[in-house]
This record gives C-alpha cells, sequence and structure tokens, in this order.
C-alpha cells in the first residue's frame, strides 16, 4: 500500500490516493450511520453512539489522513497525553460538578 | 532517492529538520485541541443539566445543512491529503488542483454556514436577541454555545483556507516541491484538525433527538 521515499534523509511513506478514497468512503459511511441512528430513539445511548462513531472518524483522520500511524514513536506519545489531559478536565470537572 | 537535500533543493536550506517542523505543528494542534476541549467541557456540563432544552434547541437546526457541511469536510481532508502524495510523486499541476478542491469546498461549507446563520438571525435567533432571551435558561445555554463554537470553528476554517491559499503560492514558486513539503504537510495537518473538531460539533449539536 505504501511505497518507502527519502526527504531530507528521513523515511518516508508515500500513502497512495486509493488508501485515502477507501479512508473517505468510510468516512462518509460512518457519516450516514450516525445520521441514521439519530433517527431512532436510543434514549441514552444516543450520545454513547454519537461519540463513539465521531472517535472512530476521528481516529481514521488523524492515523490515515494525518499519518500519525507512520510518524516517529514520539508522535504517538505526544497524541496520548494530550488526549489524556483532555480526559483529565473532563473527568475532574465532572467529579467537582458530582460532588458540589 | 537518497540524494542530499542539498543537491536535491538548489534553493532549499542545507540544514532542514522536516521532523522537527512536524513535531512543532502537532505540539500547535494540541493547543488548539485544548481550547476547543475547555468548550466541549463547558457543553458537556450544561447539557448534563438541561437535557430537555438542549434537544429542543438542536431541533431548530437543520439536520441536512449539517450532514452536507460534514460530507463536505471530509472530502476536502481527502483532497489536501492526496496533494501531499501527488507533491510526493512530482506531480506539482495535480498537488495544485487537489488543494485548490480543497479551499473551493471550504469556500462552500462557509457559505453554507452563512445561510444557517442568516436563517437563525432573521428567525430571531442570536446572541442576546428578546426572543431568544425569552427562551428557558437552558436553550439560551445551547444556542450561545452553538455560535461561539461554530463560530471558531468557522474562523479557523477560514485561516485554513487562507494558509491553504499560501501552500499554492509555494508550490506554484517551487519552494514546495517533491522534496521538501513539509511546509504543506503542517497546511494539511491544521486543515486536518478542523474537520476533526467539525466531527464532534456536527453530533453534539445536530443530532440530539
Amino acid at each position: 500500500m505504501t511505497e518507502h521515499e527519502q526527504q531530507h534523509g528521513e523515511e518516508v511513506h508515500v500513502v497512495s490516493y486509493g488508501r485515502y478514497v477507501l479512508i473517505w468512503l468510510g468516512l462518509m459511511g460512518l457519516t450516514a450511520a450516525t445520521v441514521a441512528l439519530a433517527g431512532i430513539d436510543l434514549r441514552r445511548w444516543v450520545i454513547i453512539t454519537a461519540l463513539t462513531i465521531a472517535s472512530i472518524k476521528g481516529l481514521l483522520v488523524l492515523n490515515v489522513f494525518m499519518h500519525l500511524k507512520f510518524e516517529d514513536r514520539v508522535f504517538h506519545i505526544f497524541a496520548m497525553v494530550a488526549g489524556v489531559i483532555l480526559l483529565i478536565f473532563i473527568v475532574l470537572v465532572f467529579f467537582d460538578y458530582a460532588f458540589h | 532517492m537518497t540524494t542530499s537535500a542539498a543537491a536535491a533543493v538548489p534553493h532549499g536550506h542545507a540544514h532542514r529538520d522536516d521532523l522537527g517542523s512536524r513535531m512543532g505543528m502537532w505540539l500547535f494542534l494540541f493547543t488548539e485541541l485544548i481550547l476547543f476541549g475547555g468548550m466541549f467541557v463547558a457543553y458537556a456540563v450544561y447539557r448534563f443539566d438541561h437535557p430537555a432544552e438542549f434537544e429542543l434547541g438542536a431541533k431548530e437546526l437543520d439536520t441536512l445543512i449539517g450532514t452536507i457541511n460534514t460530507m463536505v469536510l471530509l472530502t476536502s481532508s481527502l483532497t489536501v491529503a492526496m496533494s501531499i502524495t501527488a507533491i510526493q510523486k512530482g506531480k506539482k499541476k495535480l498537488s495544485l488542483l487537489l488543494v485548490g478542491i480543497t479551499i473551493l469546498l471550504a469556500l462552500v461549507f462557509l457559505v453554507n454556514k452563512y445561510f444557517e446563520w442568516h436563517h437563525k438571525f432573521e428567525a430571531g435567533l442570536y446572541p442576546q436577541s428578546p426572543d431568544l432571551l425569552n427562551k428557558p435558561p437552558g436553550e439560551i445555554l445551547y444556542f450561545g454555545l452553538y455560535f461561539v463554537m461554530t463560530g471558531l470553528h468557522a474562523l479557523h476554517v477560514i485561516i485554513g483556507a487562507i494558509v491553504l491559499a499560501v501552500m499554492m503560492v509555494f508550490i506554484q514558486r517551487g519552494s514546495i516541491n517533491k522534496n521538501s513539503y513539509v511546509k504543506l504537510e503542517a497546511g494539511a495537518l491544521y486543515w486536518h484538525l478542523v474537520d476533526i473538531i467539525w466531527i464532534f460539533l456536527f453530533p453534539l449539536f445536530y443530532l440530539i433527538h
């Protein structure tokens, strides 16, 4: 799927057009799914399914479109730290809020 | 290709650190994540407090326009990603075309957004409008968050389109080329972030039923 080339002595991945189109089709499909699911009364599962689908879409964009998958390990660690910090924000706010 | 950068890029800098450049861009994107993240936290708390009123507010939004705009942004992410493959393969014209399509899709998104907001304003829904202030507190909060979050996102779309227009000039002039395209990568990364933010804004504002 990927060719290897050199950019400034650094090995780079050339992602094929086909692979990008495949990911795009997946993203469009997931968008259709989330809109269709919103029409069904899922009660408290509404927010969970919507956020799960959004997260899958986000990960597809991050990993393939943004090349995170092909980047150095340090990028993965950075991204995880940023994600965990955001999660801590959300969780701490809700703890504070619940016991207010 | 194993030619040295100095030989491959006649006008390029002898000391280039593409990995470092991309890392800097990612660090900037994390600050953007925290900026929007703070608003998502505010959204979560207020929605937790006023679930029924958020639902009422969401009914006023046009799901069709929201869905179309989601597809427009996803497609624009595809074209900007493909423009990098094109430049890597040395296809300058194709790369220019793909970045051009991305900017065009950004404009389509903004035109849709304009009609959407215009429609809301005409219906008397804008920050501090008498009609809005007469609504229950939860709906005022919903529309406050809606205008601030989609407004800040639209500002990012405008900035992203300008950045990509500058990238087109760089490609045209050859300072972005087959051997040196980290600037285009950074511009594309910014554009994808704008897409990811919308991926979350869309269900949270349009798809509450």
